[in-house]
Order: C-alpha cells, then structure tokens, then sequence
C-alpha cells in the first residue's frame, strides 16, 4: 500500500498538485462569495427586521437541499464545469455566515450600544466602531463552519467537471483503486482541518481582547 | 446671577401604549455647576428624565432647553457630545483597550494623535488609575470600580459642560462606593461642571447633591436642599422617605 501510495506521488505529481489548486481556488472564492453575501444579507436582516424570517427561511432550506442535487439540478440551467459548482457551494455556505452575523449582530447588548449613543456616535459610527467589531467573533465562527463544509462539498465538484481533489476520488471510486480513494480522501480531510485552523489562529490573533486575563 | 445649565419647560414623557405619564408635566431649572441627585425608587420616572437631556429619549410634550438652547433643535449626535453620560453597567467597549476606549469622542472628532495621548494620560491622573499601567489594559482586566472610573474617564474626554449619572455606582460594593463618591465630589468642585447624578440611594442622594430632587410618580415632589428637604418634606412621599432614613439609621444604633 505505502509503495502503491509512493508511486502515486511519484508519477502524478503534477496532477495532484493540480487538483489540489484547483480544490482550494474554487473552495475559496466560493467562501469569498459566500461570505460578502452572508454578511451583507445578515446586515440587511437586522436592519429591516420584518424581512429576516424570510430571508433566514430561504437560506435554511436551501441548506437542506443536499450540495449534490443542487449540482445536478443546475445542468440543465447552466450546463456543467466550475460556475455551476461554485453556485452550488455558495449557497451552501450562505447559512452559517448568515445566521452567525445575525446572532452576532443581534448580541451586542443594549447597555453597550446606549454608552455608544450616548459618547455621541451616529448610526453609523455604532455600526462599524461597536455593532461589527463586536459581531466579528462570532462571523469568524460562521465562516470556519462554512469553510470546513465547502472543502468537503467541494469534491463533489468534480461530479460536473470543475477540477479539484474530487476528480482523484472518482477515479479511484471507478477504477476500484484504493490508493486514489486514500490519497484523495486525507487530502480533503488534511485542507479541510487546515482551514479550520487557520482560521483559529486568525481569530485569536484579532479577538486578542478575548484571551486577556487579570 | 448664575447660568441657567438646563431647563425643563412642561416636560412630559407618555407610554405610547398605556397613555400613562412617566414623566409628568416637569417644570425646572438648573444652575451651572450644581450638583443635583435625582432620588426616587424604580418606576418614578428619574432615568426618563435624565435621559431626554441627552435625547436618548424624546418628550411627548415641552421644551428642554440647555444654556438657553431647545435641544430638540440640535441634532442628537451634537447634543450627546456636549455632555457626559455614565451608566451603571459602565458599558465600557470591551474589544477595545483603556485608551481607545477614553479617545472614542476625541477619536471621532479627529483630535491630533498626540493632544489624544496627553489628553488620555490626564484623565486616567484625574480618575486616580496610572496611565502606564492601565491604558494598554483591556476592560475585563479590571475591577468593576476600576472600570467605573474609566466610564467617567470617557465621558470627561473632551470637558462636557453638562455630566449625566445614571447610578454609576449601582452596581459597586459599599467600600469602593464611598471612594467613588469623595472622589466624585472632589472631581466636580474641581471642574466646575453642572451634575445629574441619578440614584435610589438616600444616603448618596443627601451626601452628593448641592440640591436633592426627589421623584415620585413621574413628578417632582421636592426639589430642594438637603438642609431644606430634611427640615421641612414637602409632602407625605419625602417625609416617610425621611422617616425610613432614619429608622435604618436607629437600626444600625441599636446594633451599637
């Protein structure tokens, strides 16, 4: 097995590192999306409350709808390759981003914000010095969930033809080869635990004021 | 003669649901530089009264006017930063550290960087807390008096005529609280400042205030000094609020 896993690396060394970019290049702008519409939307819902139960509404059904009948389900509307995908794992992301900025927003407490009125700040002053900053934590939160899903869902990216680690595990699941299988299989796992921990040590480097003690 | 600081002309504030007044019809006139205690017990209205100063919230009816001028005229953004405003739960902003939280308004105003840091050091002097140890010091590293010092720190950034407390020390031990208090008094001698000081506490109300206005239902039952109020109540609310006074007072006389 380690031989077979050897030369796997050994002779296709460039496809991996291929599939590999093009695995963390669509999970990405997929989270960039996801995010610039999860907490622009999250923004929205808070600010015209009368419009959040739908807007929450929507996005939790969409999230039931698994990844993969999305996919399918764009073919005929979009055809296949990498917008489709990327479609697919936006919306799948939107959820957590959405409902974390939500919660975050939404838990800043009314003593904080009377002290932010009453120094003298405007609406907006509240909103960017107290609302997001305060909000930014939990954000964070939502996007490590969303980043961790849309690395694992990306795989079924390559359902469609978009690339990516994916293709290496549908070769092996056709092939019957275990080594593709394990190869593609713990690389997904390693990229997607390394986002997560990235994002750790972006959230104690910036939420520093978390971490202090007396 | 001296300056009339605030002025309450028919001041009403109603439930919009219940039509009940929670401030009701309110006449009167501060000078500047007293320090006023406003005491009542929850319900009767202080707090609303305290915060249409600073149009937190608006009056239902009446004008307020500050040094002469109808703050319902002034956008509330200006109004709130000619005047201080402390409240019990400090609400000090805790992703920011002592410093940043001092220079908010400096900040917003875009004071020069240097006349910010002069101006932070000085007030942490004057709030008795040293600058090199506690300005780079987030606010949950410190003591709930420490932290109260801060919020009077913030709210004399940038030397507000006019300072609103809303029972700032509410939420203090009794020790820290009698500290807080002397040094209260001594900041307000020194600054020249007119004071609205907010509380439930007899004691505190008589101790700071140059005049005590006491509050019941919405309406001022007495707005005197202390030496006038105690000897002469002007109703049956302050009198039995004196009559409770001293009966503690005879409590802690017979524990002797």
């Amino acid at each position: 097995m380690w031989k077979q896993l050897s030369d796997y690396f050994v002779h296709n060394h460039d496809d991996f590192i291929n599939s590999l970019g093009e695995h963390i290049v669509i999970s990405f702008v997929a989270l960039v999306f996801s995010a610039l519409i999860g907490i622009a939307g999250g923004y929205l819902c808070v600010k015209h409350k009368q419009y959040d139960k739908w807007i929450i509404s929507i996005f939790q059904v969409l999230r039931i709808v698994p990844s993969l009948a999305i996919i399918l389900l764009l073919i005929p509307i979009m055809g296949t390759g990498v917008e489709p995908a990327l479609i697919a794992l936006v919306l799948l992301a939107i959820p957590p981003i959405l409902m974390n900025t939500v919660a975050g927003i939404e838990g800043v407490s009314s003593s904080m914000l009377e002290a932010a009125y009453g120094v003298g700040m405007s609406d907006r002053q509240v909103w960017w010095k107290i609302k997001f900053p305060l909000a930014a934590p939990l954000i964070l939160t939502g996007v490590k969930t969303a980043a961790i899903e849309v690395i694992a869902s990306a795989t079924l990216a390559a359902k469609i033809g978009a690339g990516g680690l994916g293709g290496i595990i549908f070769t092996g699941l056709g092939l019957n080869r275990m080594d593709l299988l394990l190869v593609g299989g713990i690389s997904v796992a390693v990229l997607s635990i390394a986002a997560g921990l990235s994002l750790d040590l972006t959230d104690r480097y910036l939420f520093k004021y978390k971490m202090v003690r007396k | 003669m001296s300056l009339k600081a605030i002025e309450f002309n028919q001041v009403c504030k109603q439930y919009s649901q219940s039509g009940d007044f929670v401030v009701d019809h309110v006449n009167l006139s501060i000078n500047e530089g007293e320090f006023i205690t406003i005491l009542g017990s929850s319900g009767s209205g202080k707090t609303t009264l305290l915060k249409m100063i600073n149009r937190l919230y608006e009056p239902s009816e009446g004008t307020i006017n500050l040094f002469g001028e109808d703050i319902a005229t002034i956008d509330p953004v200006k109004v709130r930063r000619k005047i201080g405003y402390v409240i019990q739960q400090v609400g000090l902003f805790p992703h920011m550290t002592i410093a940043q939280n001092i220079a908010t308004v400096p900040k917003l105003l875009k004071w020069p960087q240097p006349k910010i840091k002069e101006r932070v050091d000085e007030l942490l002097n004057l709030v008795g807390l040293d600058p090199k140890e506690f300005k780079n010091r987030y606010p949950s590293q410190l003591s709930g008096g420490q932290q109260q010092r801060i919020g009077l720190a913030r709210a004399l950034a940038i030397d507000p005529k006019i300072m609103l407390l809303d029972e700032p020390f509410g939420a203090i031990d009794a020790i820290t609280r009698l500290h807080l208090q002397d040094e209260l008094m001594r900041l307000h001698g020194g600054l020249k400042k007119t004071f609205l000081f907010v509380t439930h506490d007899i004691n505190e109300a008589f101790k700071l205030g140059t005049r005590v206005m006491i509050m019941n239902n919405g309406k001022v039952s007495q707005f005197d000094t202390p030496q006038s109020i105690v000897k002469n109540p002007a109703d049956s609310f302050v009198s039995s609020l004196m009559r409770s006074s001293r009966e503690q007072e005879r409590f802690w006389e017979g524990l002797d």
